[in-house]
C-alpha cells in the first residue's frame, strides 16, 4: 500500500464518527431552533381552522398540506417540536440529577443501602417500562405535568444504576485513595473526584434517554394520556390524522417523519459523543 | 542521629492487619513495630505479599473492610487509629502524605495538576486564593517541573512518567507535611528518572525537615536513600537496624539471602544465589519462624515457636534464633 489515494476525511472511520455526530448536531439544532422560535417559522397559525382547506395535500401554499380543519400540517408539526422537545427534556432531567447523586452515594458507600437498591431495581426492570409509566398516569390522570411525574418517578432508577457501577470502580482507583490521603472528605471526594470520571456514560445514556423520552411522550400523546388537544404534539397529531390514512397521509406523516429525526438526531450526538470520550481514553 | 537519642515521631506497635476469607483469617501483617525519628529515612523491604505495603497503608487508616486492623500508631503522642474521622483528615494531607507507586492512576485525569495542588492547599492552609496560586507555582519549581506556571494547568495525561511523579510528590507534600510515605514511589518508572525521584525525595526531606517511610522491595533504593532498614517477611518484621550495619553484617538468615541475590558491583562475579522456595500463605503459617522451610541455617528449634525481635547488637534487632552464626557467615 504505497499509493494513498486521498479518501474524502468524512470517508474515513474517525471521519464517519465525526460526520454522524454533525449530522446529529444539525438535526437537534434546528429542532431546538424551531421550538425557541416556532412563530418565526410557522408560515400559519397552527390552531386557526380553515374550512375553505380542509384536508388539502401538499402544495406551495401549505407545504406539509392541511389537516381535516383545514389547519396548516407544516404550522403544527413547528409549532408541535417545542412541546415535545419540552417533553423530552422534562421527562429525563429530574431522572438524570437525582439518579446521578443516588447512585454516587450508593456506590460509594454500598451496604446495606446498595441491598435496597438492588430490590428496587429488580422491582422497577420486572414491568415494562410503558405499562409502568401507563399506570402512574392513569392514576394520576392524563395530561403532561402528570406524564413528568410518572417518567421521572421510573426512570432515574436507570440512572443510578448506571452511576452505581461506575463510581463501584472509580472507588478502588488509586487517585480516590490519594484524594483519601489528602484528607478530603467523603462528599468532595464523591463529587468532585470520582463523578467527573464517571459522568460520560450517564451523558451518553442521556442523550438516548431524551430519544426515546420524545417516543414515550408521542406514544402517551397517540394514546391520549400525555399531551391534551388542541395543543399540537406529534404523537397527537399522529393519533388525529389516524383515520385519513388513506386518503389524507400527510397528517400522520410529517410529524412521524419529525419523530423519526429527531430521535435520530439525539441517538447520533449521544453516539457522537461517546465516541469522542472513548477516542481520549 | 540514632533513633533511641529522640523521641520518634511515628512509632507504630503491635499492627496486625488481617482480611476475612471465604479461606478464613489471612492475616497479612503479624504484629509489626517500629519507629520513625525527625528526619529519618526509613525503608520497609520485602517482597511481594510480606505486608509492607499493607503495613503503610494501614497507618493511615486507608485499609478497607473486610480488611481488619488492631494496634497503635502514635503520631506525635496521638493514636491515629482512635482519632476521629475530622481530626484524622486533619493529619492525611496536612502532616502525613502519600504517594503511590503508580502515577498515572493516582492522579485524577479530569483535574488539572494546579487545581490538585491548590485543592491540598485549600484543606490545609491558610492561604488565600493568590496565596495559594504563589505556592502551587513555587512547589511545581521545588519539585523541577520546569515552566511551572504553565504547566499547573496541564492535565496529568500531558505528563511524562517522571514528570508525573514529579507532579505527585508536589501535590502531596503542598501543605508541607512532616512524615511522607511513599509506597515504592520508583518502581513504575525506568533506572534514570528512578535516580532523579529518589534524589528529589532526599532532598525535600532536607528542605522540609520531613521524615520519609520508604516502601521497596529494591535493596539499591534502600541502600541509596534509607538511614534505617526494616525488613519483612510474612507479614513480621525479621530484621531492624541501621542500614550501613544491616547491610554489612546482616543478621537474619532472610536478610543474608536477600542481600546474596543482588547483583554487587564491588565483588567478583559469581552466580547469583536465589533463595530457594516461596513465601508461606498467609492463611497456612508454619508455627515456628515463617522463613523456616527455606533456611539453610535452620535448626530444630525454629520450627517451635516464632523467634521474637530481639536486640542483637546497638541499634540492631533481628528475629533470628541463629543470628550470631548468619552474623559469621556474612562477614
Amino acid at each position: 500500500m504505497s499509493v494513498t489515494l486521498a479518501t474524502p476525511s468524512f470517508l474515513r472511520a474517525g471521519g464517519r464518527r465525526r460526520l454522524s455526530l454533525g449530522i446529529g448536531t444539525v438535526l437537534l439544532a434546528a429542532l431546538m431552533l424551531f421550538s425557541l422560535f416556532p412563530g418565526f417559522f410557522a408560515p400559519y397559525d397552527p390552531i386557526a381552522f380553515d374550512y375553505q382547506h380542509l384536508s388539502a395535500p401538499p402544495s406551495l401554499a401549505h407545504w406539509f398540506g392541511t389537516d381535516n380543519f383545514g389547519r396548516d400540517m407544516l404550522s403544527r408539526v413547528i409549532w408541535a417540536s417545542r412541546v415535545d422537545l419540552e417533553i423530552a427534556l422534562f421527562c429525563t432531567l429530574f431522572p438524570l440529577i437525582f439518579g446521578t447523586i443516588v447512585g454516587a452515594l450508593i456506590g460509594f458507600y454500598g451496604g446495606w443501602l446498595d441491598a435496597v437498591f438492588g430490590r428496587l431495581v429488580d422491582l422497577v426492570v420486572t414491568f415494562p417500562f410503558l405499562v409502568i409509566v401507563i399506570a402512574i398516569v392513569a392514576v394520576l390522570g392524563p395530561g403532561l405535568i402528570n406524564m413528568y411525574i410518572a417518567v421521572s418517578a421510573v426512570g432515574w432508577v436507570f440512572y443510578a444504576k448506571l452511576m452505581r457501577a461506575d463510581i463501584q470502580v472509580q472507588k478502588h482507583s488509586d487517585y480516590a485513595a490519594a484524594a483519601r490521603v489528602l484528607g478530603y472528605d467523603s462528599a468532595r471526594i464523591i463529587f468532585r473526584h470520582l463523578l467527573p470520571n464517571a459522568i460520560t456514560p450517564i451523558i451518553v445514556y442521556w442523550m438516548t434517554d431524551m430519544a426515546l423520552a420524545l417516543l414515550l411522550g408521542s406514544s402517551l400523546g397517540y394514546l391520549g394520556l400525555g399531551a391534551q388537544p388542541p395543543t399540537a404534539e406529534w404523537g397527537v397529531i399522529i393519533a388525529d390524522g389516524k383515520n385519513f390514512m388513506s386518503t389524507a397521509w400527510w397528517i400522520s406523516g410529517f410529524p412521524g417523519i419529525a419523530i423519526v429525526l429527531a430521535g435520530v438526531g439525539f441517538s447520533l450526538v449521544g453516539d457522537g459523543i461517546a465516541d469522542l470520550f472513548r477516542k481520549r481514553s | 542521629m540514632t533513633s533511641t537519642a529522640r523521641d520518634p515521631l511515628l512509632s507504630v506497635e503491635d499492627l496486625r492487619v488481617s482480611f476475612g476469607t471465604a479461606h478464613g483469617q489471612l492475616i497479612a501483617v503479624d504484629g509489626v513495630d517500629f519507629e520513625v525519628g525527625p528526619g529519618e529515612v526509613l525503608g520497609i523491604a520485602g517482597e511481594s505479599g510480606s505486608g509492607k505495603s499493607v503495613t503503610l497503608r494501614s497507618i493511615l487508616r486507608l485499609v478497607r473492610p473486610p480488611g481488619h486492623v488492631s494496634g497503635k500508631v502514635i503520631w506525635r503522642g496521638r493514636d491515629l487509629m482512635t482519632l476521629s474521622e475530622p481530626e484524622l483528615r486533619r493529619v492525611r494531607g496536612g502532616e502525613i502524605a502519600v504517594i503511590f507507586q503508580e502515577p498515572m492512576t493516582a492522579l485524577n485525569p479530569v483535574l488539572t495538576v494546579g487545581t490538585q495542588i491548590r485543592e491540598n492547599l485549600k484543606e490545609h492552609t491558610t492561604l488565600d486564593a493568590a496565596g495559594r496560586q504563589a505556592r502551587a507555582v513555587e512547589l511545581m519549581d521545588q519539585v523541577g517541573i520546569p515552566a511551572g506556571k504553565t504547566r499547573l494547568e496541564d492535565y496529568p495525561h500531558q505528563f511524562s512518567g517522571g514528570m508525573r511523579q514529579r507532579a505527585m510528590i508536589a501535590i502531596a507534600l503542598a501543605s508541607n507535611p512532616s512524615l511522607l510515605l511513599a509506597d515504592e514511589p520508583t518502581t513504575a518508572l525506568d533506572v534514570t528518572i528512578q535516580d532523579q525521584i529518589l534524589k528529589l525525595i532526599l532532598r525535600l526531606r532536607q528542605e522540609l525537615n520531613m521524615s520519609v517511610i520508604l516502601v521497596t522491595h529494591d535493596l539499591g533504593v534502600i541502600a541509596q536513600t534509607c538511614d534505617r532498614l526494616a525488613v519483612m517477611y510474612a507479614g513480621r518484621v525479621v530484621e531492624t537496624g541501621r542500614v550501613a550495619a544491616l547491610f554489612r553484617q546482616p543478621r537474619h538468615a532472610y536478610t543474608l539471602g536477600l542481600l546474596n541475590s543482588v547483583p554487587r558491583a564491588d565483588l567478583v562475579r559469581q552466580p547469583l544465589a536465589s533463595i530457594p522456595g516461596q513465601p508461606p500463605s498467609p492463611t497456612t503459617m508454619p508455627p515456628g519462624c515463617p522463613f523456616a522451610p527455606r533456611c539453610r541455617f535452620k535448626v530444630g528449634p525454629c520450627d517451635d515457636a516464632v523467634p521474637p525481635l530481639v536486640e542483637v547488637a546497638p541499634d540492631h534487632r533481628s528475629a533470628c534464633i541463629r543470628h550470631q552464626d548468619v552474623a559469621g557467615a556474612g562477614a
